[in-house]
Formats: C-alpha cells, structure tokens, sequence
C-alpha cells in the first residue's frame, strides 16, 4: 500500500519477543504467527493497526499484505482506525445484557462523551467499542481494556473506579517483555 | 455436596505455581503415564472413563482419541480449544487462570496418549492476561522436567505452546480454529478429511476442550472405571457449570453429573435461587445456541420426572419439550426478562460471528436479526413469527459447521415456547416497547 508515512519499524524487545513466537511453529509455518504478531503490532503502535503497520507485520512473516489485510479484517479485536488513549470494550451479548450492559453503554457515553462506533472522546482517552462474548458472564456486565477485565460494573462507583483509573494511566501497563509501558495512543484523534 | 474432581483446590493460595500444585498431588498422572503406561493404555483408560467433550458437542473423548490417524514417520498434534466464547460460559476462563499446571498436566499425559510432540493451547484473544499466566506455568513445567526432552527420563519428547485469537467466536469450532492457528482466517473447513486425518498443517490432529483435557490427570490417576461411577448412565464424571444471568449467586460450580437441575439454581450451595426475590422465568442451560426452556420444563420433563444435569435428561423430550447440556453455559432469566428482546440479541451475535462462508448461515442469520429487530421494536407483523421459523428452517443443516444451527435453534426454541410473548409484541407494539415492559400474558406456554 503507498504512503507517504514514516515506515514504522518494531522495538528491539518486540522484535526478540516475535521472534521468540516465530519457533513455536515449524520453520515453514512462519505465518501461523500471524495472530500474536498483529497483536503485539496493535500494542506497539497505538492500539491500533494501520495499513503501513500491517505491510510490517507482513513484511516480518515473510507473507504478502493481503494475507494480513484478510486476517486483521476478520477478527475484532484489531482496530484499523485510530483509537483513543483507553478503547473500552462493552460486552454486549446476553448474559451481560440480563445485568445491565444497556445501561452500562448509556452510562459510558454520557460521562465520556464518545459514542459507540464513533470516534474517540474529545479529550482522546476514550474509545467506546460494544464486543460479543468476553466469557465473564458471571461476573456481568463487563468492560474489557486491552489486557484487563472490569468486572460487575453495574453500579455508577464502579464505573468511575474504572475510569479513575484509566485517566492514571500514563502508560499502559508494560508487557512481559518489556522494561516499561509505552504511552498509550501514539495517534493523534 | 458432590466430588470436585477438577477445582477442589481452586481457591488454594499460590495453587497457580507448580511447588503448590505439586504438594496438592499435581503432576502424578504425568509419572505415572509415562513411567508405567503406555500411550494406549492411557487411551483406553480414558474410554472407560466414558468422559464426553466438554465443549458443547459431548462426543466421547476416548473415541475421539483413537480415532486419531498415525502414520509412520509423520508428526501428529494435541490441540486445546481454549475459545471459549460460547455466551453463557465462563469455565475455562477460570479453570485456566486459577488451574494453569492442571491444564498443563492434561495436555502432557494426553499428548503422551496420542503421540503428539508438539501441542498447541489455542486460547481466545480476549484473554491475553490468561496467555500469559499459562505461559509462566508451562516455563516452569519445562524448568522442572515435565516439558521439554525426555520428560522424566522416559524418553518422551513435548514441547508445549499457547496461542492466541483475534477475537472470533467461529474459531471454537474445532477446524475453524485449525485455520486461525495456522494464521488465517477462521473459516471452517469442509470434512471430511477430519481433523483426526488431515487436522493441523495437514497432519492428524485431535482438537479438545479444556475441560475435557483437565478431565485427564484425574482419569489417569484413579481409573477410568473409577471416573466411570461417578454421574448417571451414560453422564459419567464431574461437569462444570457457568452459572449467569438472575441468579443470586453467578459464578462456575463444578457438579457431579445428575444433580436435579432444581437444586442446582435454588439450593445455596449453588446458585441461591433467583435475584430480587422474583421468579423464574425461563432457562438457557448449555450455552446460547441450546433451546430456551420455559421454567416448567427446565425443572421437570414433560413426563413429568425432575429434570437432571446429565447430556441424556436434558435432552429429554428431544426439540419439542427439552434442550442439550452443550458447553454448560446455563443462564437464567427472572419474570421480567423479554424473550423477544433476548432473542434477538443472540441472534445478533450470531450474525455478528457468522465467518460468511455458506449462504444459508450469512444471509440467513442476517434475516434472523432484521426480523427480530422489528418485532423488539414494535414494527413487526404476524407473519414475521412464521418467517422466523421458516429462515431458522433453512439455515439449518445447510451449512459447513454448526454456527447455523446454533443460530437457528434459540429462535425456532424462543417462537416455540413463547409465541404469545412474540405476538404480544405484533398486537400491543407500544405496550412491548416502553423501556422495562414486561409481558403480561401467562409466563409459559409449554
């Protein structure tokens, strides 16, 4: 895909990191590494995966662009706009619904100001996303932030608990194979 | 109170490293598979056990086992669907986060069993914080022998790997998650070749839940025999229950099979009964995609006879009268709950997951959702009711794996038992429609 963006390039740990997953396949399968790497790439760049991050991921598996476009678009959790600082994703589907993941949106949306399937809040924090099935339904509703779980957010306290602490968070929380955190949006909204 | 074979060490402090499995009896069934058994022998051991898929199908474990193709010189694989994402269920999430070195073990006497030295956990993308706590438990598996080269100086070779999804429901389905392991969509494939034959690049896999993998230790240890006594009939062993939905007391029981599912939702060694004080109102009970019961017939047959938890009562009465044990994902709803509402929420997920492979399924359940979204919002007609039945029809069977049926049943369940709720909605649209209305007709029509 043209750009005239700045080709983006992995960081030294992400790059070790990759090619750690890389072994856990056969030497002719580098591909099936396709998922871990895309989202390694989404937590690298932003939280989301642009057309020139996915050339990369291409590029690093030694397969063409298409077959990444093909996979980032099936699965859901990959973003391909920009997002804000935090995306929240919603559970949406029954479970979460029967304890009030409903309102839990409308909630979200008044004191955020972002809208589902919209664009990041003003202030850039927040990306409102609503996801099918995240497997708490015990525990419901619930909002997921990339790697954490925000269980039984049924009540105003607990929401604002949760957004408490994400308008903390400076960086997002460092992953296992890295020193620190990087900032958490590296996209202007 | 029943046996806990898999979570009675759940909630033991530091049970997720390996020293404080280890002193609670974990790895056992490693020694002694690899130092006493050979890998047919821990096959027919877990035949005897009678254990069933625990993902939703419930097709016998052992069977499925020696099925498994083994040519000469060819490598072969143990993959664990650890895609939990059927709405309702939460067990393997829990399993794996408390229990990782008891998924692990599993997945070392059972690849031993098979023959497979390489193995795969496929788990759901959303669960990376799991990923990596099964990735610190295997690296202290491999550190302490039980992975790696010559596993305990038997000889036997694993090595163990988890990898994670992007978020896709259909990847559950055993070759749709193939697919996605090998870094490609997840569309199903067309069987045959099954798995079994042609699985994993090609080579014999064999795909298990993990339930049914962390079933295995404790087969091993005890017999399968032993395994065999415990449930009714053909229902052998324990089976975990992803209690949600208007219960008092959500959450994931581990249940011998048989319990009367009675006494599961209101006994407060369970699920307490139902929230608020109200009644109950109907039943999901294994998963989104089995039939919904009306309240009358989740507690009792149509025969009359309690309901049990077992694959067989549960699935007593067939489509007409009763529903399927599936993933266990079992979600209640009080009096209050809108069925049309609720079904039309499954059906937009399933929408939502359709891969868009067969027709049948991508158009069909599109239909599905627009036609429920009508009636849900007061714009629906009495023949709508009709169509709905005629597209869950059509999907049904004409499709490469089962999302289209586990999309179709909900809705065809949902018109067959509560059609004066779905006509309540066609003949008093403003009444159904009010933000918290609530049926006023009878609560069942069985």
């Amino acid at each position: 895909m043209e750009s005239t963006a700045v080709k983006p390039q992995f960081s030294e740990a992400a790059q070790a990191e990759i090619e750690r997953i890389c072994k856990q396949y056969p030497e002719d399968r580098r591909k099936s590494a396709m998922l871990p790497v895309l989202h390694i790439a989404q937590a690298e760049f932003g939280g989301w995966v642009s057309p020139e991050v996915q050339d990369l991921v291409a590029e690093v598996l030694g397969v063409k662009p298409i077959e990444v476009y093909e996979v980032s678009s099936f699965y859901t959790m990959f973003n391909l706009k920009p997002v804000g600082k935090h995306v929240l994703e919603i559970c949406r589907t029954g479970p979460c619904m029967l304890r009030g993941s409903d309102e839990l949106t409308a909630h979200l949306e008044r004191i955020t100001g972002a809208k589902v399937g919209g664009p990041a809040s003003e202030d850039g924090l927040f990306t409102l996303k609503e996801v099918e099935c995240l497997a708490a339904c015990g525990f419901a509703p619930i909002v997921q932030v990339r790697e954490q779980y925000y269980e039984q957010l049924d009540t105003p306290e607990a929401v604002d608990a949760m957004l408490t602490e994400l308008r903390n968070q400076v960086h997002r929380p460092a992953l296992p194979w890295e020193e620190n955190g990087l900032p958490n949006a590296l996209s202007n909204n | 109170m029943g046996r806990k074979l898999l979570t009675e060490h759940i909630n033991v402090e530091d049970i997720e490293t390996l020293d404080v499995y280890r002193k609670h009896g974990g790895y056992r069934s490693v020694e002694k598979a690899l130092k006493t058994m050979t890998p047919d022998e821990v096959v027919e051991e877990v035949k005897k056990s009678g254990l069933r898929g625990r993902g939703g199908a419930g097709f016998p474990t052992g069977l499925k086992w020696s099925f498994l193709a083994k040519p000469e010189g060819v490598p072969r694989y143990l993959v664990c669907n650890a895609d939990e994402s059927e709405p309702g269920t939460f067990k393997d999430r829990q399993l794996m986060s408390k229990l990782p070195h008891l998924l692990i073990e599993g997945m070392i006497t059972g690849s031993y069993a098979l023959g497979a030295n390489t193995s795969y956990i496929y788990i759901r993308g959303e669960l990376l914080y799991v990923l990596r706590i099964l990735e610190k438990a295997i690296a202290e598996a491999y550190a302490a022998g039980f992975l790696g080269k010559n596993i305990l100086g038997s000889g036997y070779d694993l090595d163990l790997y988890v990898h994670p999804g992007g978020g896709a429901y259909i990847c559950g389905e055993e070759t749709a998650l193939l697919e996605s392991l090998e870094g490609k969509r997840g569309n199903p494939r067309n069987k045959p070749p099954f798995p079994a034959v042609q699985g994993l690049y090609a080579r014999p896999t064999v795909v298990n839940n993990v339930e049914s993998i962390a079933a295995v230790p404790v087969i091993v240890n005890e017999g399968g025999d032993e395994y065999a006594k415990i449930g009714v009939g053909k229902s052998t062993g324990t089976k975990l229950f992803s209690a949600c939905g208007h219960l008092n007391k959500p959450g994931i029981y581990e249940i011998e099979l048989g319990l009367p599912v009675e006494e599961f939702i209101y006994s407060d060694e369970y699920c307490g009964g139902i929230w608020k004080g109200r009644d109950l109102k109907a039943v999901v009970a294994g998963g989104s995609s089995v039939p919904i019961l009306p309240r009358e017939l989740i507690l009792k047959t149509a025969a009359g006879e309690d309901r049990l938890m077992t694959y067989e009562s549960l699935s007593d009465g067939g489509f007409v009268t009763g529903t399927m044990l599936g993933s266990g994902g079992f979600i209640a709803m009080d009096e209050t709950t809108n069925i049309v509402r609720n079904t039309w929420n499954f059906s937009r997920f399933y929408h939502h997951e359709s891969c868009g492979q067969c027709s049948p399924c991508r158009e069909g359940t599109g239909w599905l959702e627009k036609v429920l979204h009508r009636l849900v919002h007061g714009h629906g007609q009495m023949h709508d009711i009709d169509l709905l039945v005629s597209v869950a029809k059509q999907i049904e069977g004409n499709t490469i794996c089962p999302l289209g049926e586990a999309a179709a049943w909900p809705v065809a369940a949902a018109v067959r038992h509560f059609r004066d709720e779905f006509e309540w909605h066609v003949t008093h649209p403003q009444d159904a429609t009010k933000p918290g209305a609530v049926f006023p007709g009878k609560l069942v029509t069985a």
